[in-house]
């Protein structure tokens, strides 16, 4: 980040500005991706109209960064109209699209209204593995097609890699495509439970030895030696750091007008058909509530080795059921990284040896084997494969 | 010197922050802030006024500075503004863009 990006994010922190907002134009979509977190149903989108009126709102509260996603806001016949109108009103903006339905005369206009980047996610080279992901035959050709007519109009595209248990050998092959595309190239390696709080899909995630084997992984990371360095020493300005800049500087807006601090974090705050945008960032109790975390207010984290480089995402301890609490996928990925527990993973292992050990004492026969060799087999300190796909 | 005609380009993402005009410019995604004398421009450069213009009404009588050491200053500034593709420049007034509208099409 530039010195002056930073400067900017610290100005909007201090002001109160919603800096960055995503905006979910639609959750149809032409694709069914098998990680997907959202129904694609819709249950009463906001009307041309109704998102016009909130981005003239957004810009009145300073919004800077816009990004338009989905579903796939392509599925949208309007969302030109909705694009030119933001563009109009100054934002920066970003659009998340799987680029199936861009062909020329979309690419000329993306071109055309002056949009700063648009990402797409692709989850292999191998047509039959990322086809297989969106269950839509033909989307990896027709999505690299749109990214080609993107990138010979001269716009910055960007590769989304979520990696899967289904598409994990294929991130090179995929590194080499966003390389031929002239495209920036992220990974990411976290699945997230559905917005209705199912988990069902976060199997689909990968295993704690292929995160570690990642993070490890010169290509993927950049500088391994920094990215897997053990934590910093926790002192009162870590204590005093904030998770991250959902409800700081960022917030996310449904396409029925739910607002929330984050995409990865569904606590209503309000909605912007019943009152006005900035009523609801400036004084929506739970926006509040979310605003007034510090490391040093969580329970477990406070008290954890990894506090000050830990990646915790307040909306996945959310969703595991306390935004104070813990987010085992970041403890998971602090582990890979440094080989050091978590504070929450060290609690996960003293309770399941005690549980085990509750329990082989309550069936214990004389003919068992002694106490001292139960405690042996309790579980190692180690998260299991259970620990990183279940929540 | 001929009159120097000043607008914003389309390509250009723009809000206030805290008293600052940020301003990114879309063919590079380099960011930039303007101060106040910057702002001021900027927010007058609406392709049908000139510079010396904008100079002579909004800057001279608000800072007490010299017209001509003003000027010289000002087209300076936004010829490296134009440098970066978020100003345009011309000895002619420049059309606005269509704005977008809020009506169904």
């Amino acid at each position: 980040m530039s010195a002056l990006m930073e400067e900017m994010n610290e100005r909007a922190l201090k002001a109160g500005v919603p800096l960055s907002v995503q905006l979910d134009v639609t959750y149809r979509c032409n694709e069914r991706c098998v990680h997907c977190y959202l129904d694609h149903d819709d249950h009463g989108e906001m009307t041309v109209a109704e998102i016009m009126d909130v981005l003239d709102q957004l810009a009145e509260a300073g919004v800077f960064f816009l990004c338009f996603s989905g579903g796939e806001v392509l599925m949208r016949m309007d969302f030109f109209r909705i694009l030119e109108y933001a563009r109009s009103l100054l934002f920066c903006v970003k659009v998340k699209t799987n680029a199936f339905m861009i062909r020329e005369k979309e690419a000329d206009r993306l071109r055309e209204l002056g949009v700063q980047s648009v990402q797409v996610s692709v989850y292999s080279h191998r047509p039959e593995v990322h086809d297989a992901i969106t269950k839509l035959p033909g989307s990896l050709k027709r999505s690299l097609a749109g990214m080609r007519l993107l990138r010979e109009r001269g716009m910055k595209t960007i590769i989304a890699n979520v990696l899967m248990r289904s598409n994990l050998n294929d991130y090179a092959g995929v590194k080499a495509l966003a390389k031929e595309l002239g495209a920036e190239y992220t990974i990411d390696p976290t699945i997230t439970p559905k917005m209705d709080g199912d988990h069902s899909i976060l199997p689909l995630g990968i295993g704690d030895e292929d995160l570690r084997q990642v993070f490890r992984n010169g290509d993927l990371v950049g500088n391994v030696e920094e990215f897997c360095a053990p934590p910093p020493t926790v002192n009162d300005d870590v204590l005093d750091g904030l998770p991250c800049s959902a409800g700081h500087t960022a917030c996310y807006i449904s396409p029925y007008g739910d607002v929330y601090p984050c995409v990865q974090f569904p606590l209503p705050t309000g909605n912007v058909r019943k009152q006005k945008f900035l009523a609801i960032w400036r004084h929506s109790p739970q926006m509040n509530e979310v605003r007034s975390i510090h490391a040093r207010d969580l329970p477990v984290c406070s008290t954890c080795t990894h506090v000050g480089s830990c990646t915790r995402c307040p909306g996945l301890a959310y969703m595991e059921g306390n935004m104070r609490g813990p987010s085992s996928q970041d403890c998971e990925k602090s582990f890979a990284r440094t080989g050091l527990l978590s504070a929450n993973m060290l609690l996960k292992n003293a309770s399941r040896a005690q549980s085990t050990l509750v329990q082989v004492a309550g069936v214990r026969q004389p003919q068992d084997a002694p106490l001292s060799q139960v405690i042996d087999a309790a579980p190692p300190a180690q998260p299991s494969e259970e620990s990183v796909t279940r929540l | 010197m001929s009159a120097l005609y000043l607008a914003r380009s389309k390509e250009i993402a723009a809000r206030v922050l805290d008293g600052e005009m940020m301003i990114m410019s879309a063919r590079d995604s380099t960011l930039f802030s303007l101060n106040e004398l910057g702002t001021i421009i900027w927010q007058a450069a609406d392709g049908a006024t000139s510079l010396e213009e904008i100079v002579a009404q909004k800057i001279c009588p608000e800072y007490e500075v010299e017209l001509a050491e003003a000027l010289k200053d000002a087209e300076a500034f936004v010829r490296e503004l134009a440098e970066h593709g978020i100003m345009l420049l011309s000895d002619q007034p420049i059309a606005p863009p269509a704005a977008a509208s809020k009506e169904r099409a």
